[in-house]
């Protein structure tokens, strides 16, 4: 299925359904630039902080030009200083704003983990649901060219861990547009996992405001074979992979959760008694990583479903190399999963 | 201060600049597949600091550590190979430019993450405390670490304990694109050390004697056991932020304030003062230049026809044996 077809649904008053069948294409970064843009536009409580999100460079370009537009009390830079920010990101949200905080590199996320943890997250169940945390924390992660140890995590598993945090992470432009949307119009806190590597994929996006509903996956290509989950920008290896397969007589069904937590089982479920067989592709290292967690799932509730044992494709348990011969055997690609997943429909 | 120390200052200061130069110049090629965050124009802060160091004195860096690291005594073929991310790199091609190590003589390693080594080197200062030796730590960090709270949990920590540490601001003014002044309410950074409860001071970055000076009188007190200092030393990069652009004009760094700080090349100005003061003469600059000139093309070469490390390596160093 085109990622333009997507089916959207409606989350609450606020939402205006997608259409999705327009011809009008745009970049994930230009996506996400509009989904802020018509998110400020609409609710004067939003607004953005980070660092250097109003500089020229504008965050890869995604909230270039909104300073201007929206004035420096909506969008500023802010301090290095990601804890206290996070939490008083949190604060600003507990009063009733609607705060979108920046992190330019997914690692920068771990120093503010007591404020979401610890604090964001943890704040509406601890006093019994009387004060809420509706905040955007939006971090990307990088790759390549030595990015090295410290500025290429892909910490989404890890942070599967915190009850009271929603984790999105759209792998297409019209996903990250809705989505986004749809994490701002959310009334609690919401990580928005973001791909480097995605920021110039094109995709069809219309112009209206639309949002897709957090906890929603999608089946990105129809198959009978084997299931591939793929997450965020795994779904561009798995989509190459599955040509290749189907090269091989092999028909791969693509499922693309697009929300980490809480995650869409029943889709999940349907592919997999369908296939038989699963193969989860996640950007980050394997132990306690989405794919351990999704294969946890399908271990408890798809057992009697699955003909072969659940596989993953992960990054190794390794910190990221820097040297590009061994980041080259670091990151599994098309070629990995269609290996892998080769040997899974073997007879 | 001595002869040999002077021309030993002016060295290093070179020796920084010719090196970063040079990565500048190679790195369109694409062979340092690493980003790098070049010391141009900040020579003269860790020159006039290390001079006083011992080998077995600590020092911790940052993403920008090229000079931290050329200045303390760090292997120069080492830090090359590890920019062309070799196996005979200082990391064995794991780190890049910004995780340069050499153990040697006290360089446990730079971070990537803002204000991440100032806890680690307040750390090695109590690692002296404890052990009862002398050795002292410097920690080298930006004006962007300060707006980290690893920065004042650090040297609260450090003045608390008296530990020997100096710890170097190199307040280059910029985080990014970023102003001090869009991160901080006025330009005070060594005023929080004074309220931490430690000398701060603020000085002269490309006056190299000025540095040397203070850093000497703080390393002493260091060694006497009576606790830390801060040395906000105040500099400018020629250089953007990452790689080998320029960031000048343009919605980025006015270009007045550019061309002010390349007026004040701390290097320019050095060999200015050790010939108006016949430390040195032109003849003895040329000689000095070529032998740093063919230091550098040794690093090189050994860099560009060292092995890359093997993919069946990947995961070897995860863990300590
Ligand atoms: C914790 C953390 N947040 C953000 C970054 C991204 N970042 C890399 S360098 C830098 C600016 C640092 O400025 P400064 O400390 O003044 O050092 P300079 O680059 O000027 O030497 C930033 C924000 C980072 N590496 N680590
Ligand atoms: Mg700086």
């Amino acid at each position: 299925m085109p990622w333009t077809t997507v089916q959207v649904e409606k989350l609450d008053n606020f939402f205006i359904k997608g259409d999705s069948t327009g011809d009008r294409v745009l970049t994930y970064r230009d996506a996400l630039h509009e989904a802020f843009d018509q998110s400020m536009e609409r609710d004067t409580k939003v607004f953005i902080m980070g660092e250097g999100v109003d500089d020229i460079a504008g965050v890869f370009g995604t909230t270039k030009g909104l300073k201007e537009k929206y004035g420096s009390n909506r969008v500023f830079d802010t301090p290095i200083a990601e804890n206290s920010l996070t939490g008083i990101a949190a604060g600003a949200a507990m009063a009733g704003l609607r705060p979108v905080f920046i992190h330019a590199r997914m690692d920068f996320l771990l120093l503010s983990l007591d404020q979401l943890v610890n604090h964001a997250s943890k704040w509406c169940y601890m006093f019994g649901g009387k004060v809420k945390v509706p905040l955007v924390v939006r971090t990307i992660s990088a790759r390549g060219w030595g990015s090295g140890a410290q500025h290429s995590q892909c910490i989404q598993g890890m942070l599967m861990n915190v009850p009271g945090l929603k984790i999105v992470a759209p792998a297409t432009p019209y996903d990250a547009k809705g989505l986004m949307v749809s994490a701002i119009i959310d009334n609690n806190p919401v990580l928005f996992v973001e791909h480097r590597w995605l920021h110039k994929t094109t995709g069809n996006v219309p112009k209206e405001m639309y949002s897709i509903p957090i906890g929603k996956g999608v089946i990105r290509r129809e198959g009978e074979d084997i299931t591939i989950v793929a997450v965020s920008y795994m779904l561009v290896e798995a989509l190459k992979a599955a040509e290749k397969l189907q090269e091989s007589g092999i028909s791969a069904e693509i499922v693309d959760l697009r929300t980490l937590k809480p995650f869409d089982e029943e889709i999940l479920l349907e592919s997999v008694a369908k296939t038989g067989r699963l193969l989860i592709a996640d950007t980050g290292c394997k132990t306690g990583s989405v794919a351990s967690e999704i294969a946890a799932f399908a271990a408890e509730k798809a057992f009697h479903l699955l003909k072969k044992p659940v596989k993953r494709v992960c990054c190794p348990d390794t910190p990221t190399p820097t040297s590009d011969v061994l980041e080259k055997a670091f990151y599994p690609g098309d070629e990995h999963i269609f290996n892998v997943a080769m040997n899974l429909v073997k007879k | 201060m001595e002869k040999s120390k002077l021309i030993e200052m002016y060295k290093t200061m070179q020796l920084i600049r010719l090196i970063e130069q040079r990565i500048n110049d190679e790195y369109k090629y694409d062979e340092i597949k690493t980003p790098i965050h070049l010391s141009i124009g900040q020579e003269a802060v860790a020159a006039g600091v290390c001079i006083h160091l011992r080998k077995d004195d600590y020092i911790f860096g940052t993403h920008r550590s090229h000079a931290q690291y050329i200045a303390k005594g760090g292997d120069i073929k080492k830090m090359i190979a590890e920019l062309y991310l070799r196996k005979t790199g200082c990391a064995r091609g794991r780190g890049g430019s910004m995780h340069l190590v050499d153990p040697d003589v006290g360089i446990l390693g730079s971070s990537a993450i803002v204000g991440g080594s100032i806890p680690l080197g307040t750390g090695t200062a109590l690692a002296s405390k404890l052990m009862n030796n002398d050795r002292v730590t410097v920690v080298f960090f930006g004006d962007g670490a300060v707006d980290e709270g690893t920065f004042h949990e650090s040297l609260n920590f450090a003045a608390l304990k008296k530990l020997p540490v100096v710890y170097v601001c190199e307040n280059n003014f910029y985080a990014i694109n970023s102003h001090q002044l869009s991160r901080q309410v006025g330009d005070n950074i060594y005023k929080w050390a004074q309220n931490y409860g430690m000398p701060g001071f603020r000085i002269d970055g490309n006056d190299v004697l000025e540095v040397s000076d203070y850093a000497q009188k703080a390393i002493s007190r260091c060694r006497r056991g009576e606790g830390p200092t801060f040395l906000e030393c105040l500099t400018y990069r020629w250089k953007g932020h990452i790689g080998t652009v320029d960031d000048v004009g343009d919605g980025y760094r006015p270009r007045e304030e550019y061309d002010y700080w390349v007026s004040k090349c701390p290097i320019k100005w050095f060999s200015e003062f050790l010939k108006d003061t016949g430390v040195l003469t032109d003849e003895h600059i040329k000689n000095i230049d070529q032998e740093i000139y063919d230091l550098i093309d040794e690093a090189f070469n050994y860099a560009q026809n060292s092995p890359k490390p093997s993919p069946d390596e990947l995961l070897n160093f995860v863990y300590a044996d």
